[in-house]
């Protein structure tokens, strides 16, 4: 119902702490947004100042049409779910639903009859009349989202929504909400420090780190073609394998050995230059037979994820993973080599990725 | 054949012990045991509380007196020192200005303010709050002399602080309005008790409450009411129960206006004084300190009913 637009929203505490440094962003009315990164990279401080809990010391928020910057919380017509997900101990579940509608000063029987309609919709029928101390978690998230979705906001706001869920309940939460979300239309910001819970439910991600916004894209953007080294190595469950190299010749040299990658991989960059190749585990196949032109090393270790196996090889000193399906199992101690997937070759030069036009046009 | 009986019995017993206290004997000593351990807090608690309370109720049944025949040789008049309690003046008028001392100085003064201070206070960090912190806290740790002499430096009718702050000299304060001064004192002395069991109470409600309640328009005063207080509500009577029965029985009143002027700040405890030592008259003292007692313990019973019942409604 509403966009959210910032513009040079910086945050310094007192003390001089940077919290959030001069960032633009803009959300588009409907959209699922990640805010994603380690913890203390301003994510959740971005969140809470949206949300009007800390006021930013330059810049400006937008949401919808009006600029709510001085506006107090209760005014900028969000509804935030908080980590713990801030149910009133002493109120039933319906109390707890109805009670934005209370504040609001909404006749009680009409608002109960709305608590009533919102907690159908998330099966929460039954458990009208029970205390949040008698609702398992899953329960307790839900009664916090009917009580966000309670007066219609412009905006949801979520902090680390699944991280107070055992792993099963995850998962389905993690669909739950998507689903939810789509349904809503309802313009919706979470946080979130795991990569793949971000990668799941997001229509777009940006990857903060320390106060500063690394990249903003579609899950499948960050993940392919992740624009700095930072983000590279915070995205995927499986991490990118990052190997120093240098060109000689025209060619890549790394671990030792000579790596024959796509043309064009390498075409903006001189002689001797230094770089770091990037190579998702994903994107690498292994070769039990010589390969020409390919990366070999030994197998140092195989980890079962299950359909798929993590392969460590030792390359020359360097550790390169990567995986393989669970019918292609090497040996230990076999020698093997890596071929990678040629549209999936990613070169950073100073740690900025080296967009190339040839490997766009391929993507 | 005695030496092989000796142990199967211990044995049965320890077993019989066990389980019947199972359930809620987690230490695993046996009721007598654990007997032992309370014995000597027990007995303190009986030679130094329950032994006096009792000589109180005896003394009170008799003429006992501070000088005369009656110091040496008490007689025992059985009720006559409780009806003439309750038939005299004194005590009706005394009971009264007590419930006033109590409601006005502890109920209101002393933990409305305490909690008003706690939470404005709540968020605040740095000198105001230190300040703050210091000044009531101060209050609170100076001995009663010590604050009674400062409070007849602030209040006296000729060289008082506050007579020369208002321009107002000769203005009797303590003679005036005598329960005002001490209400006003006692406020003064005693809210840092409430102020930082209500701060550490509030420190209990998640921030995260408060914040959502904020996000849905609430005023400061709705969350405190919707938000706060329900959750509170036990440290509210245990505060309540604490400075109601301590300001009941506060003798520092006497410092400033020694139950003055015409009995007209003589609360209870000041009263029993009053009767017993400079009247002498030790006997209907004790009966006016056992009556006090049964009031004490009304109070008493009537905030833990309320502390119960909350514990019913949590189940």
């Amino acid at each position: 119902m509403a966009a959210i637009t910032t513009t040079g929203l910086g945050k310094v505490y007192p003390g001089g702490v940077r919290a959030l440094d001069a960032l633009d962003l803009s959300i588009t009315d409907g959209e699922f947004f990640a805010l994603l990164g380690p913890s203390g990279c301003g994510k959740t401080t971005l969140l809470r100042t949206l949300a009007g809990l800390e006021s930013p010391t330059s810049g400006s928020i937008t949401i919808g049409t009006s600029d709510v910057t001085r506006l107090p919380p209760g005014r900028r017509d969000v509804a935030m779910v908080f980590q713990d997900y801030a149910l009133f101990p002493h109120m039933t579940t319906a109390d707890n639903i109805a009670y934005p509608l209370r504040v609001n000063g909404v006749p009680k029987s009409s608002r109960h009859d709305k608590a009533a309609q919102i907690a159908a919709e998330l099966g929460l029928a039954e458990l009208l009349a029970r205390r949040p101390g008698q609702l398992s978690g899953g329960q307790q998230q839900r009664a916090a989202l009917a009580r966000a979705m309670a007066c219609h906001p412009k905006a949801f706001l979520f902090d680390e929504p699944l991280s107070n869920l055992d792993a099963r309940m995850r998962l389905e939460a993690r669909s739950f909400l998507k689903r939810l979300q789509r349904q809503l239309g309802v313009t919706t910001v979470f946080v979130t420090h795991d990569q793949s819970e971000a990668l799941a439910m997001a229509d777009r991600i940006a990857v903060m780190e320390s106060g500063h916004i690394r990249q903003i894209g579609t899950p499948v953007e960050v993940f392919r073609r992740p624009s700095n080294i930072f983000v590279a190595s915070f995205i995927g469950s499986t991490p990118m394998n990052l190997l120093e190299a240098m060109v000689v010749d025209g060619q890549v040299e790394t671990c030792g050995q000579r790596l024959v990658v796509p043309n064009g991989v390498i075409a903006g960059l001189a002689n001797g230059v230094s770089f770091v190749l990037g190579l998702r585990p994903e994107y690498l196949t292994l070769h039990t037979a010589s390969v020409p032109g390919a990366l070999c090393g030994v197998v140092a270790v195989v980890e079962n994820l299950g359909s798929q196996q993590l392969v460590s090889l030792e390359v020359s000193g360097t550790t390169v993973r990567c995986v393989v399906t669970e019918d292609a199992e090497p040996a230990l101690g076999a020698e093997c080599w890596l071929v990678p997937r040629a549209e999936r070759v990613l070169v950073y030069l100073d740690g900025e990725l080296v967009e190339d036009a040839v490997l766009s046009d391929a993507r | 054949m005695t030496a092989g009986a000796g142990p199967t019995m211990t044995r049965v017993r320890g077993r019989n012990t066990g389980a019947v206290a199972a359930d809620q004997d987690a230490a695993g000593l046996g009721r007598w045991r654990a007997g032992l351990f309370v014995l000597p807090a027990l007995v303190l608690i009986g030679v130094f509380l329950v032994l006096p309370a009792l000589w109180t109720i005896y003394l009170g049944a008799t003429d006992f007196q501070l000088t005369g025949t009656a110091a040496a040789q008490p007689r025992i008049v059985g009720m006559d020192n409780l009806l003439s309690v309750f038939s005299g003046g004194g005590f009706a008028g005394s009971l009264l200005l007590t419930l006033e001392y109590v409601v006005g100085s502890a109920v209101v003064g002393q933990a409305g303010l305490g909690l008003a201070l706690a939470w404005v206070m709540r968020d605040r960090r740095g000198v105001l709050r230190r300040v703050v912190d210091a000044v009531v806290l101060l209050a609170w740790i100076l001995p009663n002399s010590v604050v009674a002499f400062l409070w007849i430096a602030l209040l006296d009718r000729d060289s008082g602080t506050l007579n020369a702050l208002l321009g107002t000299p000769g203005f009797g304060w303590l003679l005036r309005y005598p329960m005002l001064s001490i209400i006003v004192f006692n406020i003064w002395r005693g809210t840092a008790f409430s102020q930082m069991l209500y701060s550490a109470a509030l420190a209990n409600v998640p921030r995260s409450q408060l914040e959502t309640a904020r996000l849905t328009g609430a005023t400061p005063w709705r969350q405190l009411w919707d938000v706060v207080l329900p959750q509170i509500r036990g440290h509210v009577l245990t505060n309540l129960l604490l400075v109601s029965l301590w300001t009941f029985n506060d003798f520092t009143p006497f410092l400033l206006t020694a139950g003055g002027p015409d009995h007209r700040s003589e609360t209870l405890p000041v009263f029993v004084y009053v009767t017993a030592l400079t009247g002498g008259q030790l006997g209907l003292g004790a009966a006016i300190s056992f009556v006090m007692l049964l009031v004490n313990l009304v109070i008493a019973f009537g905030y833990l009913r309320l502390l119960g019942r909350r514990k019913d409604g949590a189940a």
